[in-house]
């Protein structure tokens, strides 16, 4: 123990030193007019430390001395075993206390109610959940603390022989495996009805929009009056054509670029996702709405915008609230700021929007394509485009 | 009946000889390219301390960054150099961070490191053989563990810095050079860490399986074998048949990178050109790299598991509760890990059809790991509990794996997981389950085996106070990070100050901060603790904890060969604890019934009619004589 005392000295001693080169550096590093921040440096922090392993050590050794002269007297030292019940105990009450506090308040910091009309079946199982795992953690968190304090060690007590119970064994393996089906059962259906959602044949066709990322932003297209987005291709991206629409194809005449994502609320909207460069994943967490934007594999997401952004302000109570995309696949550098504004509206107010978004046909990419040419003109011009 | 009269084994020990003539040891022989199971245990650990003090350096770093994601820090820059330009990580140096700091805990610290470490300590002794099956192998194996743990550091070094696309490397971000500064130079010394790296966890974990199956000591039949061995044996036969795909995995991503070949790569465009890749899947890398990442979880938590059951067994001085339903429950979820991998994809766009499957494996893997919670509280219920340090990490590890299971069932449903994925939700759920648990776990085994390894105890004060503040550090660090990705902050952001919605995290993002900052420094109390211990701590005798198992029959001092003479001869499972009627609360494995008599049950003469007759027929006698008395 004294030895052990002697190594916090030299460790002292160490960082001591190593304190007095950090604060050099830290001093010669930034030049002398340093703007003066509240950060102290890192050999204040140092000594910190180093106090405290000093007191550690004389705490370590007052025990020691204390345990000893208990022995002396003929007294019985220090009894550990006592000690780490107790604390087990503390630790039992204080983290539950300090799990409830973190349910009441960082819990309510968590996203608010469901924008999308799936989400809301995403919500009610996520509650169950929720509700179900908070129960058998609690019981299982005071059972394991609890047991430690109830059976710490006492030198006169033997532990109870019990290699084995069938009965329970079978009732905690199928308890568990009931729970999980019922679990398995509703995640199973709700992703079913997520995810299989191609337009039924009668209903209403979804709005198509196309959102494209790339390093490090996201595009849009809607589709113009005709209702239809026309076809792109990966070898057309260009510096006018930033998702490389074809042309060639008539439904494109009218595509729109838009830089906020409008959604007419209560209408179905079938988000198609692309991808350019790396793996992007277009996440939308107020309507539940996540999936990958990969390269090469086209993917789509249908959901029901429920709630106006208008409405979401009046609810979280923020007038500046606004929906967004993130990306949410690590893509590089700037992955952090990949954020494209969402506003649910009303259908008469979207339209009113759309109607004054510009066609990704602008004249600039006319002139490009020599779109206003005489056809024969442009075939030959559009051989020389396609290399 | 003792242990010296035991005729030939059954099986045949190559290093049989070793044990009987010292030959000279040359420094080089004996620390460096040494052979011997145990230096080799010794070897993994030094490493994989040495790993994870870095990569836990590394985690302070980008926790610094996120706390206080505005302020300079000069010794940053000085520190670091052109990582940090005025004191500030850049954002591609943060992903580095990151990508780095999961590489090694994953992989050199909780793989390499606990597998490595333990099964090479424990599979011969606790199996009662004189090493491995093949100890050069086993040599090879720690040497190209080393020389990838030296690539991997190494590629801090080169000019655009590590490997930044995670630990999960996707490509196409990890494929192409030009679209991070990280996958250039530093992803190829990644790709060439990791070839090594499984190379050497192969030949380790070939090894061990061979031990297991074929170097047993007589008597030693796989249902008397300690719940560490089958841990460790199910381990590795999940490293050897997951690993490879990883290999795969990992050839045709240098193929894409440096051959031209578009396996994963189709319709890019880069920089404003479309590239010549067609035809490529990226989902592809995917289901190739998570058929071993999933597994490769239950290769970290396994043995933790394996060795908590071990210690708290030994500690609560009771048998472990339910032993063949641990076991079965270990097969369980070796076999079942195969089938889950899918739950890493469900968002990315795989087949939907494909993610309800994925899902309803997973939430069943859920089952045997429930089991083994249970066991685990009902092994303490009525026991003596002896509060050692091995026995608090080991508890500490039954509580983390609770809280951070509990968690997988929203993760592992596919409904849920549309909204948590790759948020901090997952962060903290994975570094609760896999990450805090198998650290404690791993600790655990450090204090309670350090006595077989070094011949001396570590100070067992200082094991509480590392235990109490790493134990609430790592909650601290973790449990508010489940609120952040229930409000739907994505995890790998170099800065939520972007955000509106996210600022308000940021006073708890400082707060993680300061936690992890603490958990960081009370390492020093091991560290300390280790490094002392290992020179002058308490000598300690031969078996410190009054346990079963076989190791605690060997020698304290370490020699080549493991046992003086005959290996002992084990006669009943490792687990006879406070057996009601035996003289002490502990029964070695060494000890063959016939000395125990009064404290017999019938049940430990299954399969074995003679002894269960001679059972019966003391036990009349026993009952005859008190009637006379």
């Amino acid at each position: 123990m004294l030895s052990l005392l002697a190594a916090f000295l030299l460790l002292g001693t160490n960082m001591l030193m190593a304190q007095d080169a950090a604060t050099d550096a830290a001093a010669t590093a930034p030049s002398g007019d340093a703007t003066p921040s509240v950060w102290l440096g890192p050999g204040y922090y140092v000594l910190i430390f180093v106090i405290i392993c000093f007191v550690v050590g004389i705490v370590g050794k007052i025990l020691r001395v204390y345990d000893l002269t208990q022995q002396i007297q003929n007294k019985k030292p220090i009894n550990w075993h006592n000690v780490m019940g107790i604390c087990c105990i503390i630790f039992l009450v204080a983290g539950m206390y300090g799990a409830y506090w973190e349910f009441a308040v960082q819990g309510a910091m968590i996203l608010p109610e469901s924008a999308s009309a799936h989400g809301v079946k995403i919500d009610e199982m996520f509650w169950t959940t929720t509700v179900l795992t908070v129960i058998v953690f609690v019981i299982t968190q005071v059972l394991l603390f609890g047991f430690l304090f109830r059976y710490r060690y006492n030198a006169n007590r033997r532990g109870h022989f019990l290699p084995h119970n069938n009965t329970i064994e079978k009732v905690w393996t199928i308890a568990p495996a009931i729970v999980l089906t019922i679990l398995v059962i509703f995640g199973f259906f709700t992703w079913q009805q997520i995810t299989n959602s191609l337009d039924a044949k009668g209903e209403q066709a979804s709005i198509n929009v196309d959102i494209t990322g790339h390093q490090f932003a996201w595009e849009l297209r809607y589709p113009g009056t005709d209702g239809r987005l026309g076809e792109t291709s990966y070898k057309l991206v260009s510096g006018t054509n930033k998702v490389g629409v074809d042309f060639k194809d008539k439904f494109s005449y009218d595509d729109l670029q838009a830089d906020t994502m409008y959604l007419p609320v209560r209408k179905s909207i079938r988000l198609n996702i692309h991808a350019q460069d790396v793996i992007h994943s277009v996440y939308m967490p107020h309507f539940r709405v996540q999936l990958n934007a990969v390269p090469g594999l086209p993917t789509f997401f249908k959901f029901t915008p429920t709630i106006t952004t208008a409405e979401m302000r009046r609810k979280v109570g923020d007038p500046k609230f606004e929906y967004l995309v993130y990306c949410n696949k690590i893509c590089g550098a700037a992955h952090y700021n990949m954020q494209k504004v969402v506003r649910v509206v009303e259908e008469s107010e979207y339209q009113a929007w759309l109607a004054q978004q510009k066609p990704y046909l602008t004249d600039q990419v006319k002139k490009d394509l020599k779109f206003a040419v005489t056809k024969p003109a442009a075939t030959q011009n559009r051989l020389a485009l396609n290399n | 009946m003792s242990t010296l009269s035991v005729q030939d084994h059954g099986v045949v020990h190559h290093e049989d000889d070793h044990g009987h003539h010292h030959h000279k040891e040359t420094f080089l022989s004996k620390y460096i390219f040494s052979q011997d199971h145990k230096m080799i245990a010794k070897q993994f650990l030094v490493t994989g301390i040495t790993m994870a003090v870095i990569a836990m350096i590394l985690s302070i770093l980008f926790r610094i960054q996120l706390a206080y994601p505005d302020k300079a820090f000069p010794l940053m820059e000085t520190l670091l150099g052109r990582f940090a330009p005025g004191g500030r990580l850049n954002a591609d140096f943060y992903l580095a961070l990151v990508t780095i700091h999961g590489t090694i805990m994953v992989f050199f610290v909780l793989t390499a490191g606990l597998s490595g470490t333990f099964s090479n300590l424990l599979i011969p002794l606790q199996l009662g053989a004189r090493d491995m099956a093949s100890p050069f192998m086993n040599m090879l194996s720690y040497w190209f563990f080393f020389t990838a743990s030296v690539v991997m550091l190494s590629s801090f070094l080169v000019q655009k810095g590590p490997a930044s696309g995670g630990w999960t490397i996707y490509p196409p971000l990890s494929a192409l050079p030009k679209a991070m500064p990280g996958s250039g130079m530093g992803m190829t010394l990644w790709l060439i860490s990791m070839v090594l790296f499984i190379a050497s966890s192969l030949m380790g974990a070939i090894n061990y399986v061979s031990t297991v199956l074929n170097m047993r000591t007589k008597g030693m039949d796989l249902w008397k074998m300690p719940l560490t061995i089958w841990a460790f044996f199910l381990t590795a036969i999940l490293g050897i048949l997951a690993f490879p795909v990883l290999v795969a995995g990992v050839v045709l991503l240098i193929f894409d990178r440096s051959f031209g070949t578009s396996f994963y790569l189709s319709e890019i465009v880069l920089g404003g050109s479309a590239q010549p890749f067609e035809g490529g899947s990226p989902i592809l890398f995917q289901h190739l790299f998570w058929f071993l990442g999933h597994p490769e979880v239950y290769i970290v938590i396994m043995p933790a598991m394996g060795i908590s059951s071990e210690v708290m067994s030994v500690n609560s001085r009771k048998p472990i509760f339910g032993y063949h339903a641990m076991v079965y429950s270990l097969i369980g979820i070796t076999v079942l890990s195969f089938i889950v991998w899918g739950h890493h994809m469900f968002v990315t766009g795989m087949n939907p059809f494909l993610g309800g499957v994925f899902m309803i494996t997973t939430l069943i893997i859920a089952v045997p790991s429930a089991v083994k919670t249970f066991n685990w509280l009902a092994t303490l219920w009525r026991g003596n509990i002896r509060f050692t340090s091995a026995m608090l990490f080991a508890i500490g590890m039954v509580s983390f794996f609770i809280s951070g299971g509990l968690t997988g069932i929203f993760l592992g449903n596919a409904a849920l997981d549309i909204n948590l994925h790759d948020t901090y939700f997952v962060v903290a759920h994975f570094h609760l389950v896999m990450g805090s648990a198998a650290i404690f776990g791993m600790l655990a085994g450090v204090y309670h085996w350090f006595p077989k390894m070094y011949g001396r105890m570590m100070n067992e004060k200082l094991g509480y106070l590392h235990f109490w503040l790493t134990f609430i550090g790592a909650y601290l660090v973790f449990f508010p990070m489940h609120f952040m990705g229930l409000d739907g902050v994505p995890r790998r952001y170099y800065a939520f100050t972007e955000f509106e919605s996210m600022k308000r995290w940021l006073s708890v993002n400082t707060f993680i901060t300061w936690a992890a900052i603490m958990a960081a420094c009370a390492q020093v109390a091991f560290l300390v603790n280790f490094i002392y211990s290992m020179f002058w701590g308490k000598k300690t005798v031969q078996n410190p904890w009054e346990a079963n198992t076989l190791e605690w029959t060997a020698p304290i001092e370490h020699f080549h060969g493991n046992w003086h003479g005959e290996i002992p001869t084990v006669y009943r499972w490792p687990y006879d604890y406070s057996k009601p009627g035996a003289e002490e609360d502990f029964i070695p494995q060494t000890v063959p019934l016939s000395q125990t008599m009064s404290s017999n049950l019938p049940h430990d003469f299954e399969d074995n009619p003679a002894g269960l007759e001679a059972h019966a027929k003391w036990a009349s006698t026993q009952k005859s004589n008190e009637e006379v008395k």
